[in-house]
């Protein structure tokens, strides 16, 4: 049997993800020991996971490097990254959202300016209403640009909306609901073809039970 | 396949390859110019794998492009008036960006073009050499077939805008089952055409496996048109035992294509290094008549296919000082040559050059 590749994305959602591929069978226990090791194989299952930052994800996924990964669909949004997105896993559930002060009104005769750290979201989002935006490409703290001035708005993912009440923000609109996809390469898909749909079907499985 | 000489790149093996398996099957070699009227492609832009084009100011004033495509400018001087068929093939430099590159990137590409009258030996034929070209690369390599006109014959009975089921048709190329239920849900689509476009989404497999299934789903002339012609393709392709695989999420534009569409693949490659399809709506958008297939063959890819990188730039590296006689650093040069090995003679040792062994002329 040939080795399935696995990317996971880095933090909370990478270990809940790892959580529910071992439950699905492709456990590999040597992930678990407190390590700075990026890449962790079971050869047994068949599998080799390595943690990369979630933004790379697709990246890894596109170019082959891994054959399936787990990504948001924030970040798929983003980068249209030429992949299958075989499943919805039901995880990391937040929303994109538009964002601003309280006390923020929208006034159609400006160019609105959006903080964000997804452009070309902002973008679809705002030509899907025809409305003349200025982007500001923010890299982190997004929620500090309307509050110092830099910006109108922002556009962001929005989980509980903590961040936002605290910093006097809240959300005007939601753009598209965000969870976690599994992702898979074109080519690998084919060529481990058996593989791919073999940890596709166990995953649709779980996610499944879990939702009843 | 048979052995060349190993000191051509693999993508080079390659052409020569493809060259001669195109010429043995009657394709004549279709040479063009670097340049087109940057016109021709501003007319199909959505047609090319991607808008940037270089472009500039020929000496008349004449807005000029490098060729981000080699399809259109066949399609443009194809002559009419023939009942033969027009068979070419080529092997050009284009110039383009994807999305993954930073910048444009000259691109090798080797292709066949078959325009004229078709019949179903015609676009046989094509698939057969499509099939023939992966051989000759790899042993390994898988052939993906879709059939446009039963995707789309599928799509036509939903009765949906042509915005909605271009959204449909990019699920389906990203086998986004839950996008498509979803879309479907929003939509109005009845349940049982959802269930069908998810099927087909996730259908792949050997057409033994794969066309049973499409029976059952063929509805409507057009669905059965289709599915009579991807039959009856793959009858005639059996006898060679090639690695075909039906995949109906290969989603060509229907702008432009129409019927059978394909793509192939390596392993190890990370994305398809074949694509190709019947294109006949880009024929007739272009004033022409009649039908036209063909694909183009990604060279460029095979740079990091396989071939192991060689362990030595050189097997002996000759040094000589300044007090030896030319003709006898010529004479060492010759005799190693001659003895089969590569010789490299320097008075110093080069940085970074790898040799096997070192030999000094005394």
């Amino acid at each position: 049997m040939e080795m399935l590749n696995i990317a996971l994305p880095k933090g909370r959602l990478g270990e809940q993800v790892y959580r529910l591929f071992e439950a699905a069978g492709y456990e590999c226990p040597s992930i678990r020991g407190e390590n700075r090791r990026l890449i962790f194989e079971n050869e047994e299952r068949g599998v080799r996971y390595f943690w990369v930052k979630p933004s790379d994800v697709a990246i890894y996924v596109e170019r082959g490097a891994a054959d399936v990964g787990v990504a948001g669909k924030d970040i798929l949004l983003e980068y249209q990254p030429d992949v299958y997105e075989l499943l919805d896993l039901g995880m990391g559930r937040c929303r994109m959202c538009v964002a601003a002060k309280k006390t923020f009104r929208d006034s159609m005769d400006r160019t609105l300016r959006v903080a964000t750290k997804f452009p070309r979201i902002a973008k679809a989002y705002y030509s899907s209403l025809s409305r003349e935006i200025d982007i500001i490409k923010l890299h982190g703290s997004i929620e500090l640009a309307p509050i110092l001035g830099l910006s109108d708005v922002i556009v962001d993912i929005v989980e509980t909306g903590k961040t936002l009440l605290e910093n006097d923000l809240e959300p005007k609109d939601t753009i598209v609901p965000i969870s976690a996809r599994l992702i898979a390469n074109k080519v690998s898909y084919k060529f481990k073809y058996e593989e791919v749909t073999a940890l596709c079907r166990c995953l649709d499985g779980l996610c499944r039970e879990q939702d009843q | 396949m048979t052995a060349m000489d190993p000191s051509l790149k693999h993508e080079e093996q390659a052409i020569l390859r493809l060259r001669s398996l195109y010429r043995s099957y009657g394709y004549t070699h279709y040479k063009m110019s670097k340049f087109e009227e940057y016109d021709l492609y501003v007319r199909n832009k959505s047609f090319l794998v991607s808008e940037n084009i270089l472009t500039f100011t020929d000496t008349d004033g004449k807005l000029m492009a490098l060729k981000p495509d080699v399809t259109l400018s066949i399609i443009k001087n194809v002559k009419e008036g023939s009942t033969a068929l027009e068979k070419v093939y080529y092997n050009e430099n284009v110039y383009r960006t994807s999305p993954t590159s930073h910048g444009f990137q000259e691109i090798m590409q080797a292709g066949l073009e078959c325009i004229g009258d078709l019949d179903l030996y015609a676009i046989s034929e094509v698939v057969l050499l499509a099939a023939r070209s992966l051989e000759s690369i790899s042993e390994a390599y898988l052939l993906d077939l879709s059939h446009l006109g039963f995707v789309t014959g599928l799509l036509n009975q939903l009765g949906l805008r042509e915005s909605a089921l271009r959204e449909l048709l990019g699920y389906l190329g990203a086998k986004n089952t839950s996008a498509i239920t979803a879309a479907c849900g929003r939509y109005g689509v009845s349940p049982q055409h959802r269930e069908q476009l998810c099927r087909l989404a996730l259908l792949y497999g050997t057409p033994e496996e794969v066309l049973p299934e499409l029976k059952k789903m063929a509805a409507g002339p057009q669905m059965e048109r289709a599915l009579a012609e991807l039959k009856e393709i793959c009858s005639l392709l059996s006898p060679g035992g090639y690695c075909l695989r039906l995949d109906f999420s290969i989603v060509n534009d229907k702008n432009y294509y129409n019927g059978l569409v394909f793509r192939g693949f390596l392993p190890g490659l990370p994305s398809s290094i074949l694509a190709g399809g019947q294109y006949d709506n880009l024929l007739h958008r272009m004033g022409k008549r009649g039908g036209a297939i063909g694909f183009a063959v990604y060279l460029d890819l095979l740079e990091r296919f396989g071939g192991e990188e060689l362990a030595y730039d050189v097997d002996v590296l000759l040094l000589y000082d300044r007090g030896i006689s030319p003709a006898k650093v010529a004479a060492e040069v010759a005799a190693i040559e001659g003895s089969g090995q590569s010789v490299r003679a320097e008075r110093t040792i080069p940085a970074g050059l790898k040799y096997r062994q070192v030999r000094e002329v005394r």
